[in-house]
């Protein structure tokens, strides 16, 4: 068993230890908010945090991720980055399909986290491995400054 | 758990509205259960469900029922929209809930039940409206006859209705005795002057459950006792398996099955890792069949060679031979694409002794719960599907291979099975919007004057390969040559011919369909024969639009607003590029330089759009400027090759994709009008790459012929 914490709880994992964090939080946890895109860590629909690093769950291994914090989506509305940037993404009504969009705010919120007011190439350089097929881009970008915005008010 | 549950839709809508509250949506439960306790509460009678699209419950919830697909384009938006519009519901009160596989919700542009074409506005506007208001004149009459007043004394709003003496009632209140009068066959309509939802820009009503994790796709589907398949897919189109040793696979531990269709062979097992290591694991060869030796050079060549034959005339007039002074010509091709969806395709089926239960991200439940139940051998009421929310659709959604598959799969299995396509499986399924080349001739007269066009578009049929066609009516595939065949540029002597080429890959429908490749061609050779002309790609349109006001509208407002003639920093040059497609008009302006490499690179696009009569203009907005990234991403990256008949790309790796750090600024400027509404989903995408392409056409004098850049 493979021991870890998960949104701040511990769990345990009975899956292989080569098994993808991806596929044990949706599988074995039941955690569906986090995407598979691609499995190569190509598109940043898997991004979770790995002791708040943004870390993409489709080839993270659940074995090196053992006894270390993991946060999905579904904790974001329980910290001050997390709520401001949903309440960003409803206000600038982000999201079209949906789907690649808690990777792209799992990826905001660690660049909110280490830069508090990020310019258009930080938000570039952070958002750049996040694919979104709807192109929301535009509004992924207008929704990080308005969420930085509030945060910083 | 009962799996007997199968309630007419009229028991449905009685049982969902007595339910009401307690029925939410859940995509951890199998919803033969949520019928069942719809059924069951069916007998409490609270509630009022005058028509298939909407209820109300004894509290004043609105719950709209929508038989479209959601999959980003905004539709349970707009269809809620327009119900709790003529509702003059109060829009706090309205939730939105997918319709089950019923008549009652076939898209009336296509007679059955699916999303595409850019239809749902314009095939719901009416309907839905006349829903929303039908109900609203039984709450004031129930509310009229209560207070002993003249119903014409009474109005409505935010979900109340107001008498003349100043009592109120909230619809909640109404519903016992508004589900007892008879429903009214022609309701009165708002005239457009009073609406307060249509036409402002609400904030989207799946947009929370887009930022949390909680919205439901279809790989998110659970059901009890669930297997994941993942499957070796045929390598080539046609292939056929020859032999399947399973025995590695079936020595992993957590394989529970593998199951062998005529599509391929599944591992099946308790989550997606284990059936993937078990179908990794799998040996199967294949007898490639006759497409084995096919390559993207043998494709290109079919079709240019195509070209060079009399095609099947789609229009002529005048005649196009007609002797000229100088002659433009020009060979333009365009690459197959890929959908490339961010959720792969998946799909959840349940065959059970009986019945069957298929969760889909589908465009189509209407016509898959018929595939289906020909599949299994069931009335097609036996087969429930389940339309989920859809990870990116494009048209990819509308076809059926995922639901097929999984069908097989767990009929062959006996159990529960979610399917699911790696993204190379994905990538590599086929379905693809086919190549095409254009061969274009324009004459000029001395004073370069356009005198003469004609066309000639070779393509493999989509209407046959999408089984919307048997044979080709006077030998012409609409799909091939839309966006040319009908455009409205008027020369005098015009002759269109199509061609048709079949190198045998499956084709699908892909966003704004046979436009996104035809208008790309037509654009950018317009602006070849604009210079030929020495005029000036805006003037030059707008001389052969003078009977098109709507399109001629659209490009001078687009020309307007991009400053078109005005200085531009050094380095950055214009192009304009229009269609009408789908109902809209679209005029783009894009503003490109061009990098070290000649590689462009797009700063800002701006668009018109005039799409009649609006239901929310920050939906149009957001789709338009999806609309543009998706082409965009086509027209910069995207191709996808054949080797031995095999597909060359795999994963984003390899088919890349427009990203944030390449998105331009896009500008949506919406033409106001009294028209009847447009489709919005599609129009914006075939003006930009052309758009981009004339911009570097100015920049560098030499056009793009070849997609991508």
């Amino acid at each position: 068993m493979i021991s870890l914490s998960l949104n701040g709880k511990t769990v345990q994992l009975s899956a292989t230890p080569d098994t993808p964090l991806l596929w044990a939080l949706r599988d074995e946890l039941g955690y569906t908010g986090t995407k598979f895109g691609c499995g190569i860590a190509a598109c940043g629909a898997c991004t979770v945090h790995v002791d708040g690093k943004p870390t993409r769950a489709c080839v993270t291994t659940i074995e090196s991720v053992a006894d270390k914090q993991v946060t999905t989506i579904e904790a974001m509305d329980s910290n001050r980055i997390g709520q401001a940037l949903q309440a960003a993404w409803i206000r600038n009504d982000v999201p079209q399909c949906g789907y690649c969009q808690s990777g792209q705010i799992m990826s905001a919120a660690a660049l909110l986290a280490r830069n508090p007011r990020p310019n258009d190439a930080d938000i570039d350089a952070a958002m750049r491995r996040n694919l979104c097929r709807c192109g929301t881009y535009n509004r992924i970008r207008a929704a990080i400054k308005d969420a930085a915005a509030t945060l910083s008010a | 758990m009962s799996t007997n549950a199968f309630p007419t839709r009229r028991d449905f809508l009685k049982g969902s509205a007595a339910a009401t509250g307690a029925l939410v949506i859940g995509f951890t439960l199998p919803l033969t259960s949520r019928f069942a306790q719809a059924a069951a509460a069916a007998t409490s009678g609270a509630g009022f469900a005058p028509n298939a699209f909407l209820r109300i419950a004894a509290n004043g919830q609105v719950t709209v029922i929508c038989g479209l697909s959601e999959m980003g384009q905004g539709v349970h938006m707009g269809i809620a929209s327009l119900v709790a519009e003529e509702l003059d519901a109060d829009w706090k009160s309205v939730q939105l809930e997918q319709a089950p596989v019923d008549k009652a919700y076939n898209n009336p542009i296509f007679g059955m039940q699916a999303t595409g074409g850019s239809t749902a506005i314009r095939g719901h506007y009416e309907p839905m409206r006349k829903a929303g208001a039908a109900a609203r004149e039984m709450l004031v009459t129930a509310a009229a006859t209560q207070w002993g007043v003249d119903a014409d004394r009474c109005h409505t709003q935010d979900g109340r209705v107001m008498g003349p003496d100043g009592r109120s009632a909230g619809y909640g209140e109404l519903v016992a005795a508004a589900s007892k009068l008879p429903v009214p066959q022609n309701p009165t309509l708002k005239d457009p002057k009073d609406f307060r939802i249509l036409g402002k820009g609400l904030t989207r009503i799946d947009t929370p459950a887009k930022v949390n994790g909680s919205a439901g796709f279809g790989i998110d589907v659970k059901v009890p006792g669930l297997l994941t398949a993942v499957m070796v897919h045929a390598p080539v189109p046609g292939a056929k398996i020859v032999s399947v040793d399973d025995a590695a696979a079936k020595a992993i531990p957590g394989v529970k099955q593998v199951v062998q269709i005529p599509q391929g062979v599944a591992v099946l097992a308790e989550g997606y890792w284990t059936a993937l290591k078990g179908r990794d694991a799998l040996v199967v060869k294949w007898d490639d069949g006759p497409l084995g030796s096919l390559s993207s050079e043998s494709i290109s060549k079919l079709l240019a060679d195509a070209t060079t034959r009399p095609g099947a005339v789609a229009r002529n007039e005048g005649d196009a031979s007609v002797a000229v002074a100088k002659t433009v010509e020009a060979v333009y091709e365009a690459p197959y694409l890929a959908h490339a969806c961010m959720e792969p395709m998946n799909c959840t089926a349940w065959v059970r002794a009986g019945e069957a239960e298929v969760w889909a991200p589908t465009q189509g439940p209407g016509p898959q719960q018929g595939i289906v139940a020909q599949l299994t051998g069931l009335p097609p009421e036996k087969v429930q599907v389940h339309t989920t929310y859809l990870g990116g659709g494009f048209g990819r959604r509308f076809a059926a291979d995922f639901i097929i598959a999984a069908t097989l799969i767990s009929k062959a299995a006996g159990v529960p099975v979610k399917l699911v396509y790696t993204r190379e499986d994905d990538m590599r399924a086929w379905f693809y919007r086919p190549a095409a080349v254009a061969r274009f001739t324009a004459g000029l007269d001395a004073a370069g004057n356009p005198v003469s066009f004609t066309a000639r578009i070779a393509s493999p049929a989509l209407s046959i390969a999408a089984g919307f066609a048997k044979e080709l009516p006077q030998g012409i595939d609409e799909f091939a040559i839309e966006g040319i065949g009908d455009m409205l540029y008027a020369f005098p002597n015009l002759r269109v011919e199509y061609a048709q080429a079949e190198p045998g890959i499956p084709l699908w429908f892909w966003r704004s369909v046979g436009h996104s490749q035809n208008v790309y061609f037509i654009e950018a050779f317009i602006d070849e024969v604009a210079a030929a002309a020495g005029k000036d790609p805006v003037e030059f349109r707008r001389s052969l639009l003078s009977k098109q006001p709507r399109l001629r509208g659209v490009l001078d407002l687009a020309a307007q607003k991009a400053g078109w003639g005005s200085p531009l920093p050094q380095g950055v040059h214009r192009g304009v590029a229009i269609t009408t497609c789908f109902g809209s008009f679209v005029a783009q302006v894009a503003e490109v330089s061009l990098d070290a490499n000649g590689r462009p690179r797009v700063h800002r696009i701006v668009a018109a759009v005039d799409c009649g009569r609006t239901v929310n203009p920050d939906v149009i907005h957001r789709q338009v400027e999806g609309a543009i990234a998706y082409g965009l991403s086509a027209a910069m990256y995207e191709k996808i090759t054949f080797r031995n008949g095999r597909v060359e790309q795999s994963n984003f790796d390899d088919y890349p994709m427009l990203r944030i750090d390449e998105m331009p600024k896009v500008e949506v400027h919406i033409v106001p009008s009294t028209e009847a509404p447009g489709g919005i989903g599609e129009p914006g995408l075939p003006p930009a790459t052309p758009a981009v392409i004339n911009a570097v056409f100015a920049a560098t004098g030499k056009q793009v012929r070849t997609l991508p850049v």
